[in-house]
């Protein structure tokens, strides 16, 4: 096999305004179809001529057979232009890149909880309406998942009308600050986690800033959690997705070709550069 | 092995230029680089190396990849066609020839990069042995025989004359196609002059440089020393030992817009610049120092860490003699075997 880095034409068919800097993309291929398959978890490179090209995570489910979903932030220049473009826009699509969540070996058969917070809902979206979709081959599905605002919640529709009705799937939205319309929990995810006292047999699946990476751990530590139950994934500056351009790499890993997805317990292995 | 009067030179490269394109060192404003055979080309033969080493041939320094054309919404994507010659790259030196097998680990890895791969199948690798390594030179601290060096094809320079042997299928190939030039002879007489490479080689004062440290230490444990406070504040970033490096593989992927189409290349980068892993929300290397620490531990441990042990240094010494700053692998490895 070898990787060309051409990439292909993708068509944007839908884009759905989901917070002020957060926008969800539909993009197929100029046949209609799905550019290519993928695993909850891989990433894509996405591309403008002339502007740039990022690595992104897959937002959709692989088990939506019609179309790919990208939730992009508008942060940089690629993604500022993205959040310009129009329905019927043409951008390059190349992947998949990257490893996946183990949907079909560790997280088989075991209690779930997704752990998002802000923009980081994009990769783990993929894996929550994966495990919905095949329901009978997971445990329960515990959802925490915060926002600096209600505003900001990243498709807070399908959160509220899909997820929130399914049985067996237990979703817990919280937001920093107090706001008027809202009745829910206010605090920040680290904090309401540990509120929430969830029995410690349960993988858990965390992504998010940093910062809050970092404290969730932490608290999940504390309430007897052992980092080698605990997923997240990575994201660096990429340029070829297969390992070889050079500079997304953690100590001895690339975060492309080894990752986006880590365990906790390895990642606290490799050096602290990310 | 067959060997010709050194003085019938270009009687060889003609034979081999009949056979395939042909690139030989030569003097060129006060540096030595290859060029393209032709009658008037004179081999640089008493220079030890090239100024750049001879990667160039596998992973040029810029290399098209597709354009795009624009049309309102629609993006139309023009490949490149691109064809591949046959070449030989005649004096090659033994770190350079060395320096291959440690960017097939990286290109050739599943999966493999087709503008490396295929420019590989196409070209053949004459090596020439080192008459007089130098002071900065240090490939033997890498288990490599500057007197055996490797190739498809391996020369010798020595007593007038100029001796070759053929050492895989491709080579054996390009010695059929020329072999009516050459005259038969021993295969021992050239084991006085090898004898007297490997004697200067054991003099070299970095020639066995102490890696210890690296190969025993935890990536963690490197990574985390106080050596790198100091050792990096000379470095003023500006990445030419990266592209002098025969093991620098880090590339950079980049639009140019010509007015009608956008054309997308690769091409060098060096992890030594500020913007190698800047991204719209931060930087994990925000100083000198980490972008400094990274190309001497992607060397002399991750490479090795992914790679059974291999180091991603040749000891070619271009870096010796090429940074502004006097700092180099050498005082890098140094620094560390005092720790």
């Amino acid at each position: 096999m070898t990787e060309s880095l051409i990439p292909s034409v993708g068509v944007v068919t839908e884009i759905r305004i989901d917070t002020p800097d957060v926008k969800t993309f539909r993009v197929v291929g100029r046949n209609g179809k799905k550019c290519f398959n993928h695993m909850p978890g891989q990433c894509a490179m996405l591309s403008v001529p002339g502007v740039g090209e990022a690595m992104f995570s897959i937002t959709s489910s692989p088990t939506n057979t019609e179309f790919m979903e990208f939730s992009i932030k508008k942060c940089g220049c690629l993604t500022n232009w993205l959040h310009m473009i129009e329905k019927g826009q043409e951008i390059l699509i190349r992947g998949p890149y990257g490893n996946h969540f183990p949907v079909e070996r560790e997280l088989k058969n075991k209690d779930l909880l997704f752990i998002a917070g802000g923009i980081g809902l994009a990769p783990l979206r993929s894996v929550i309406n994966y495990v919905r979709d095949n329901r009978e081959d997971y445990g329960k599905i515990d959802i925490v998942y915060g926002s600096r605002s209600k505003d900001d919640l990243v498709d807070y529709q399908e959160i509220i009308n899909e997820w929130t009705a399914d049985k067996d799937v237990s979703v817990y939205l919280t937001i920093d600050r107090d706001q008027e319309g809202w009745d829910g929990h206010v605090g920040f995810v680290p904090s309401y986690v540990k509120e929430l006292d969830f029995d410690t047999d349960k993988t858990v699946l965390l992504c998010g800033p940093p910062v809050m990476i970092k404290f969730t751990l932490q608290g999940l530590i504390e309430m007897g959690f052992d980092k080698a139950q605990v997923y997240t994934t990575m994201e660096l500056k990429m340029k070829c997705g297969v390992g070889k351009c050079g500079r997304c790499n953690i100590g001895s890993k690339y975060v492309c070709k080894d990752g986006p997805v880590f365990r906790c317990d390895d990642l606290e292995e490799l050096p602290d550069e990310y | 092995m067959y060997k010709l009067p050194f003085e019938e030179i270009n009687k060889l490269f003609e034979a081999v230029s009949l056979n395939t394109a042909l690139y030989v060192p030569v003097k060129k404003n006060d540096t030595v680089v290859y060029e393209k055979y032709s009658e008037n080309t004179i081999y640089a033969y008493d220079e030890l190396n090239t100024v750049k080493s001879a990667k160039d041939f596998f992973f040029p320094q810029v290399q098209d990849i597709a354009q795009f054309k624009l049309r309102g919404k629609s993006i139309e994507i023009i490949n490149n066609e691109e064809d591949y010659e046959s070449f030989a790259v005649f004096g090659v030196r033994a770190c350079d020839a060395k320096s291959f097998e440690i960017l097939d680990k990286v290109f050739l890895a599943e999966p493999a990069d087709p503008y490396y791969k295929e420019r590989r199948e196409k070209g053949v690798i004459i090596t020439a042995a080192c008459e007089k390594p130098d002071e900065v030179c240090f490939c033997t601290a890498f288990g490599i025989k500057p007197w055996e060096p490797s190739g498809d094809v391996s020369v010798w320079i020595s007593g007038g004359y100029i001796y070759w042997q053929a050492n895989t299928q491709k080579g054996l190939e390009l010695t059929g196609k020329i072999k009516d030039i050459f005259n038969a002879c021993e295969e021992n007489e050239i084991e006085y002059f090898k004898a007297q490479i490997k004697n200067i080689c054991g003099k070299l004062p970095f020639g066995n440089l102490d890696l210890k440290y690296f190969k025993e230490t935890d990536e963690k444990d490197i990574f985390s020393s106080s050596v790198w406070d100091e050792i990096y504040k000379g470095c003023l970033g500006c990445g030419t030992c990266t592209f002098v490096c025969p093991t620098c593989q880090c590339y950079d992927i980049r639009d140019f817009d010509n007015g009608k189409t956008v054309e997308r290349f690769r091409c060098w980068d060096s992890c030594m610049y500020s913007d190698f892993t800047k991204m719209a929300h931060g930087n994990p290397r925000k100083t000198q120092k980490e972008r400094f620490r990274q190309r001497f531990m992607h060397k002399l441990k991750y490479f090795p860490m992914n790679n059974e042990g291999i180091y991603s240094c040749v000891g070619c010494g271009r870096c010796v003699r090429s940074c502004p700053q006097k700092l180099n692998i050498v005082k890098v490895a140094e620094a560390f075997s005092h720790d």
